[in-house]
């Protein structure tokens, strides 16, 4: 028997794309398999380590915790979408590469969008706000102290210039 | 690992809802997921059917009034937690929901969804059961209210049938005499709880007349114990938390599995029990002191 498809409009970074998926396609496998935007990382598959996070309306979520079939009613973006216009790295990014707030990347893309989404609703986080930011996101390699400091100048780079 | 292949449909309206439902003996509710996707991306759970409640925008609210706090099925967490109006009608409510997992997974998870899922680790369907509260049932053949007390039967096993979809959790409000107070210990922040209390004192003239405390993780399900006994002379004491402390764990019987032992918990239940007795005592005398003056 073939698995029957569903067609989903899916909202990804500003741009509109339609898909025919089964309907057990998890949303992160979507983003990663049948949009090839693989910057959405995926490690445990149970909501745990965060990885996956992406922003659904803005709001941080999990990408291996939604059906694809259940996301045409949004508008998601993913670590690719955080960018600037012309390329150029948005301000939670160029906080990563100042700080060394990555080794190996893995975790980075979850990290970076939860950030943003803090970011928005406490735009001047002390460093213990900083770090409850980021307690849904687990990171093996950096030891999290990078990570914070990260969060702090994200905050400083995102702030009006006087 | 990836779900079981499933048939999936979003319905529009709870009357098509519940239509399908009842036509799909194999159908399951999904609701915000973050409890159903990984039970079936585990394979714990292969549904033939999985009918979308989402689309759904009547259950999507948060009201209150005088009498309590009513959340719709499809009521994030997070808003939940946001509602100003509900924090005051029923601090409780707020002070648990702070203490569910990570915000990423409150923006998503109900708190309805939270008290059919009927874990014995999770703080909503204990707040429900202190509190007295309710929910709301739904099927193509009517409606029913079932009362907490009867709503929890076993570890992830509620009273509600597979044609039913819960609509409403109730959660009364805090009377004018009393105070409330929720503590949990985890291993790591957002962690479910290895042990979690939740305390509702009601004080008159300045005395104790009742304390009543809820359980998380440490029994199969909600567990509610009846401590005013420990308070004989209406006021806390070393002596009296002792007491409560006894009785709790008398109670209880606390079991060992691989995230606690008996005897460890046994502790938390004590240390728990305390905390929150002597929060919600102090509480409730403020309540009711700035209702004086
Ligand atoms: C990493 C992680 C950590 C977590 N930590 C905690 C924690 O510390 N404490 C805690 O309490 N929870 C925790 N959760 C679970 C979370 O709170 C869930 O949101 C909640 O348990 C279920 O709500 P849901 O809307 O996601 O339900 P779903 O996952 O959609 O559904 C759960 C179950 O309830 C049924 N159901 C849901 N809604 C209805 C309805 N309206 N009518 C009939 N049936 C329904 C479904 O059929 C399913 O069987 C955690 C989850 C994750 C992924
Ligand atoms: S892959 Fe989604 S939380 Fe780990
Ligand atoms: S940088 Fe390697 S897991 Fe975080």
């Amino acid at each position: 028997m073939t698995e029957p498809l569903h067609d989903v409009r899916l909202s990804v970074n500003g741009v509109v794309h339609q898909v025919a998926v089964p309907a057990r396609r998890l949303l992160s496998d979507a983003l990663r398999h049948d949009l090839r935007l693989t910057g959405t990382h995926v490690g445990c598959e149970h909501g745990v380590c965060g990885s996956c996070t992406v922003l659904v309306d803005g709001r941080p979520m999990r990408s291996c915790l939604m059906l694809a079939v259940s996301a045409s009613d949004y508008e998601i973006t993913t670590v690719e979408g955080l960018a600037d216009e012309d390329g150029s790295l948005g301000p939670v990014q160029q906080a990563f590469k100042e700080c060394h707030g990555l080794q190996c990347g893995f975790c980075t893309p979850g990290f970076l969008t939860t950030i943003t989404a803090g970011l928005e609703e406490n735009p001047s986080p002390t460093a213990e706000e900083a770090r409850e930011m980021i307690a849904g996101n687990l990171c093996r390699c950096t030891g999290y102290q990078n990570i914070v400091a990260s969060v702090l100048r994200a905050a400083e780079l995102k702030a009006p210039q006087p | 690992m990836k779900p079981a292949p499933f048939e999936f449909v979003r319905p529009a309206s709870l009357a098509e809802a519940l239509e399908v439902l009842a036509a799909n003996p194999d159908a399951k509710v999904l609701a915000g997921g973050q409890s159903l996707i990984p039970l079936l991306s585990m394979r714990l759970a292969a549904p033939g059917m999985l009918v979308d409640i989402n689309g759904i925008g009547e259950l999507s609210y948060v009201r209150s009034d005088r009498e309590g706090v009513r959340v719709g099925a499809l009521a994030r967490h997070a808003e939940v937690e946001g509602d100003a109006r509900a924090r005051e009608v029923q601090p409780l409510l707020g002070l648990a929901l702070r203490q569910v997992a990570h915000p990423t997974i409150r923006n998503r998870g109900t708190t309805v969804g939270s008290v059919v899922h009927a874990d014995g680790s999770a703080e909503i369907p204990v707040v429900l059961a202190l509190l007295n509260g309710r929910v709301a049932v739904a099927s193509s053949s009517g409606r029913r209210d079932i009362a907490a007390a009867d709503l929890f039967l076993g570890p992830m096993e509620s009273s509600l049938k597979h044609d039913e979809i819960a609509v409403e959790a109730f959660f009364p409000a805090i009377e004018h005499d009393a105070g409330v107070a929720f503590d949990e210990v985890a291993r790591r922040n957002g962690d479910y709880a290895l042990c979690g209390v939740a305390a509702h004192v009601r004080v008159s003239g300045g005395r104790i007349v009742s304390v009543r405390t809820g359980y998380l993780s440490v029994c199969d399900v909600p567990t509610v114990v009846d401590l005013t006994a420990a308070f004989p002379d209406g006021v806390v004491t070393p002596a009296a938390l002792d007491d409560a402390g006894d009785l709790a764990v008398a109670a209880l019987d606390p079991v060992s599995d691989i995230h606690a032992s008996a005897v460890y918990r046994c502790r938390l239940v004590r240390t728990l029990t305390r905390r929150v007795v002597v929060a919600a005592h102090e509480h409730a005398m403020s309540r009711v002191g700035a209702e004086v003056s």
